[in-house]
């Protein structure tokens, strides 16, 4: 079934975009990022202008957020007062971001730098990430030969604890400064503005590994705090660039929350380090085929855009 | 089914032309709605003349449809450094978002090149390029490309004997409007020519417009863009939570 959509102005199958939306929505679910990292090219791919991609990814991207965060309510996986501290840096992270974003595009570079951008925070975010938890995986299975649980030890006292502004954040179990949090969102806000995503795929490994919350409650938090950052980047190029398609964005979050509902159910039954492994491939993986794309020889040299645009 | 709405339209009383178009469309309102998936169009008429059918030279007929035209950036991409980085650029000032041209032989045998030039007929000449960079020599590549990419998604048609022409009188064509068509007027042309002179020429417009819902999202986009935005968001919130409800309901029941 064909559906002309009124703001991008092409003509695409329904169909393909429910199923895109609801497998983007799994992802949402299971590991806590938005999927906007996923959902913006695949989008270039069926033929929606980028521009048009991006800010209706970010509306799609506060749906699944939503359905996502509230399952985690329920199982009180979601640390508010962690996610309202990263969310301040996270606004203005992202105000930013758009402003930088519009510079770029004025230079006509803004296609390459976000390509750029996707290609080194995915390729040091998922490599981390694997080896992390391979480590770990393969510690809790020298454990479980040994006969006894495995403690994770992590370093839990670095620079991060000498800062002041400390704060208790209860439902992580944590005694931090306030200024690793704020400074995590704001680069996150920063990023998901050019790059066109909800930064999940930043935020969660950010707070794992930097602030060291518990995997767990990692998950709903990010999710939690990108729903905002997300709305107010849809909001903002709604009013700004009149780009979101409401059409667009209804397709995809239907096919989105309802794959939202699954992930966070398999995401439940699955272990921490698997969940981490699984995540950190599907990053690597797409930073590979973004990767590819900027060094092979492209089949059209060419590309247009109307004067004054990116 | 497709409502034939034929409009015959007459011409003003032509001075000094021996030929006349007498024009049909068989629509002269394209409507996007919201399963738009592109369209048919059939453009047919006859030519009217006072006087028997001159034997010396057959008539030819060209039709033109053209788009709403923006000025559009054509970058191409170089390897710098091992990846592949935009860098020149090309600014074409006039380029139809839609162009077909439908004639009824090679256009090089009904029409001559300076007849082209003077009525922009041929897709290249359809395009405008005022002036490239002057560190770009090659500034006609850039031009190719942006026909090449708009002919690969159907927005660029060339169809070389695609008009029929019964009798010297009676002449047809039909175009396929592609699923992404921008909306506006498109001006349609019919030229008239024998040995590459344009004898005649009638100009009409067909509009191509937004309908209903997809009417509606538009004009509130750019009418009302807070409320739009707004809008979005309530409905991004509401799907959301009505997932996470009715699943609940689901597992609990």
């Amino acid at each position: 079934m064909q559906i002309y959509l009124p703001i991008a102005e092409v003509s695409v199958n329904a169909f393909l975009l429910l199923g895109l939306g609801g497998l983007v929505g799994v992802l949402s679910g299971m590991f806590g990022v938005g999927g906007g990292f996923l959902i913006t090219p695949l989008l270039f791919f069926i033929g929606i202008p980028p521009a048009v991609a991006v800010a209706t990814s970010a509306n799609q991207i506060v749906a699944s957020s939503i359905s996502g965060v509230l399952a985690h309510f329920r199982r009180r996986t979601v640390d508010l007062k962690m996610g309202c501290v990263t969310l301040v840096g996270g606004l203005i992270g992202a105000a930013l971001g758009v402003v930088v974003f519009n510079y770029l595009k004025s230079l006509g570079q803004v296609d390459l730098l976000v390509r750029l951008c996707y290609v080194v925070f995915l390729g040091i975010v998922g490599g981390l990430m694997f080896i992390e938890s391979a480590n770990a995986i393969r510690r809790s299975r020298q454990a479980a030969k040994a006969g006894r649980s495995a403690p994770v030890k992590r370093n839990k006292h670095n620079w991060v604890h000498a800062l002041p502004f400390k704060m208790r954040f209860r439902t992580s179990g944590l005694y931090i400064s306030v200024i690793p949090p704020i400074f995590v969102g704001f680069a996150v806000g920063i990023l998901s503005a050019v790059m066109g995503a909800g930064g999940g795929f930043i935020m969660v490994p950010a707070m794992i590994y930097l602030l060291h919350m518990p995997t767990k409650v990692v998950i709903g938090t990010s999710l939690f705090q990108i729903i905002f950052v997300a709305g107010f980047t849809t909001f903002l190029h709604a009013t700004t660039n009149y780009t979101v398609d409401v059409v667009l964005a209804l397709l995809l979050l239907i096919g989105g929350v309802i794959g939202a509902q699954f992930g966070t159910q398999i995401g439940t039954r699955m272990k921490a380090e698997q969940l981490r492994i699984l995540l950190a491939l599907l990053v690597v993986m797409v930073c590979v085929k973004l990767g590819l794309e900027l060094v092979l020889h492209p089949s059209e040299l060419y590309t247009l855009a109307p004067v004054g645009e990116g | 089914m497709r409502l034939l709405l034929v409009l015959l339209l007459t011409l003003l009383p032509a001075l000094g032309q021996a030929e006349e178009v007498v024009l049909g469309l068989s629509r002269n309102n394209v409507a996007i709605t919201a399963n738009f998936d592109g369209s048919e169009l059939l453009i047919f008429g006859a030519v009217k003349r006072e006087e028997p059918i001159r034997q010396d030279l057959p008539l030819e007929v060209i039709i033109t449809v053209t788009g709403p035209s923006t000025a559009v950036t054509v970058r191409r991409k170089e390897r710098t450094f091992g990846i592949w980085v935009n860098r020149d650029s090309v600014d074409v000032d006039v380029a139809p978002s839609f162009y077909a041209v439908a004639t009824t032989g090679p256009m090089t045998d009904v029409l001559k090149d300076i007849e082209d030039l003077r009525y922009k007929i041929s897709i290249n000449r359809a395009i405008r390029s005022v002036g490239a960079p002057s560190n770009i020599l090659d500034a006609e590549r850039f031009t190719d490309a942006l026909i090449r990419i708009r002919q690969n998604r159907g927005l660029y048609l060339e169809d070389e004997g695609g008009v029929e022409l019964d009798e010297q009188t009676l002449f047809r064509t039909s175009l396929r409007l592609p699923a992404n068509l921008t909306e506006g007027r498109y001006k349609t042309r019919i030229f008239l020519t024998r040995g590459g002179d344009v004898i005649s020429n009638y100009e009409t417009e067909i509009e191509v417009r937004k309908v209903g819902l997809e009417r509606w999202l538009y004009s509130l986009s750019r009418n009302q863009p807070m409320l739009y935005g707004l809008m979005s968001l309530a409905i991004a919130v509401a799907a959301g939570w009505g997932a996470s409800e009715a699943f609940r309901l689901l597992r609990n029941s």
